[in-house]
């Protein structure tokens, strides 16, 4: 383990660290570079210069907190080795027994989204009204507005949808075109099992 | 095999396959819940446990799960059943094909979520309320004591009283009407609705009018009206008359008696 990191105060960048770290430990939800430098009434370059600092005393392994790239800001989490322990004492409702139907319109959400349950139905070919209302419920999806033709309401995934699965932004998201089969994929397994059973 | 005792375990249904089959002409099933794949899968499960293909099941099971599908799909898209309909079947072929690619690219992005959530399993972090909006000073109204008190006077007052006059009205038995009828037809051969019940309110006269019926319905008077609103006459009939005369008790009474336009 390194040694205990020290902030030096000659450091001109040291006192700036400090005020985000303080900043940090108040906030309940990720803060962005902007926001720290208008709170800490500095420009955002030293901003994130002063997060490197920070960074670099809060990370696995050397802390029982962690400070993440998350959900288009920063915030502080527990560190990995103390997860064990925090499960015993702290519920995560939001992401607890999520099921497929939930995942799935999730996914539909996160990549389509802002998309209205007919879209999601249209896709998973059954309605999607309990499962968006669950994801509401759960934070992890919110009303983005209404459809412009239809007047639904749209939805999209929320900075909790982020921060939930460890995600800087939507961009971290696999691309599409690299997930499943496509058509003729999916046309020769259907013949592949037709085959078998008249074999 | 008899498909439709297939026995489905189903998220939104378990039992026999018939009877999903009533369940959903009833529309006490929503179909859009529905897994048809899952129905599908049964079915074949049970196919694949004998050794020989039963044509005829086979057969039938097909054309009740395309009429379920087309069920469904009319269900999930009302709006494009017909633009559907428009397609050529390769198109439409193809249209299918596509949308299946989609759901499956959608289930291969939700089985990656699911991995990813396993793998940051050990992620806590404190949740709250977006707490960043700086607090927006909401600016009171000069404070005005003698107004506050003034709207409070208003609510203050009793609200109007509801009429429940209607829940009062009464309805007086038809037996009594019967009995008024039977007695004034002792007396007289014919009489006229109109003047006999003219001065009584209306749900009275009404109830006369039911025991009128009644009375005509047991043979015991002729109605005649020259036209409609015309005065009702009524007149004696004559033969069952004579059977009755001297009666006290006519059986038929005692059910009517507690006959009243409420029972109606």
């Amino acid at each position: 383990m390194d040694r205990p990191l020290r902030l030096i105060a000659s450091n001109p960048l040291d006192q700036l660290a400090r005020t985000l770290e303080a900043l940090l430990v108040v906030a309940s939800a990720p803060l962005s570079v902007h926001e720290l430098a208008e709170a800490a009434d500095d420009d955002p370059e030293r901003i994130e210069a002063a997060l490197g600092l920070v960074g670099d005393r809060y990370r696995e392994g050397r802390s029982g907190i962690v400070l993440e790239r998350v959900a288009g800001g920063w915030a502080f989490r527990a560190a990995r080795e103390a997860a064990e322990s925090c499960a015993r004492l702290f519920e995560r409702p939001a992401q607890r027994n999520l099921s497929q139907a939930a995942l799935e319109t999730l996914a539909i959400v996160a990549y389509l989204g802002p998309c209205t349950r007919p879209d999601v139905a249209r896709i998973r070919g059954v309605a999607a009204d309990s499962a968006v209302a669950n994801l509401v419920e759960r934070g992890l999806i919110a009303e983005a507005g209404r459809d412009d033709a239809g007047g639904a309401i749209r939805y999209r995934t929320t900075p909790l949808f982020e921060r939930v699965f460890g995600l800087e932004s939507l961009s971290q998201l696999p691309r599409l075109d690299d997930l499943g089969d496509d058509v003729d994929a999916i046309r020769g397994r259907l013949h592949a099992v037709a085959d078998k059973r008249t074999a | 095999m008899i498909v439709r005792e297939l026995e489905l375990d189903l998220d939104a249904f378990e039992g026999p396959f018939d009877l999903l089959l009533t369940l959903v002409l009833k529309e006490e099933l929503d179909l859009r819940e529905l897994d048809v794949a899952g129905i599908v899968l049964a079915f074949l499960e049970r196919l694949a446990e004998r050794d020989e293909l039963d044509l005829d099941a086979a057969g039938e099971f097909l054309v009740l799960v395309a009429a379920l599908l087309e069920l469904k799909a009319r269900g999930l898209f009302p709006e494009e059943a017909a633009e559907l309909a428009e397609l050529e079947p390769e198109a439409a072929a193809e249209e299918l094909a596509r949308r299946l690619a989609e759901y499956r690219r959608m289930r291969e992005a939700a089985a990656w979520l699911r991995e990813r959530l396993d793998d940051e399993g050990g992620r806590f972090f404190r949740l709250g309320p977006p707490p960043l909006a700086p607090k927006v000073e909401i600016p009171l109204a000069p404070q005005e004591p003698d107004r506050l008190a003034q709207a409070l006077r208003l609510l203050a007052t009793e609200p109007p009283e509801v009429s429940l006059a209607h829940m009062a009205m009464r309805f007086p038995p038809v037996a009594q009407f019967l009995e008024r009828f039977r007695s004034v037809l002792r007396r007289r051969s014919r009489f006229d609705f109109d003047q006999e019940v003219g001065e009584l309110p209306r749900i009275e006269q009404a109830v006369a009018f039911l025991a009128l019926l009644e009375l005509r319905r047991a043979g015991e008077i002729v109605i005649d009206q020259a036209a409609p609103f015309a005065p009702i006459r009524v007149v004696r009939s004559t033969q069952i008359h004579a059977e009755r005369i001297g009666e006290e008790i006519v059986p038929r009474d005692e059910r009517t008696s507690t006959w009243t336009v409420h029972s109606a």
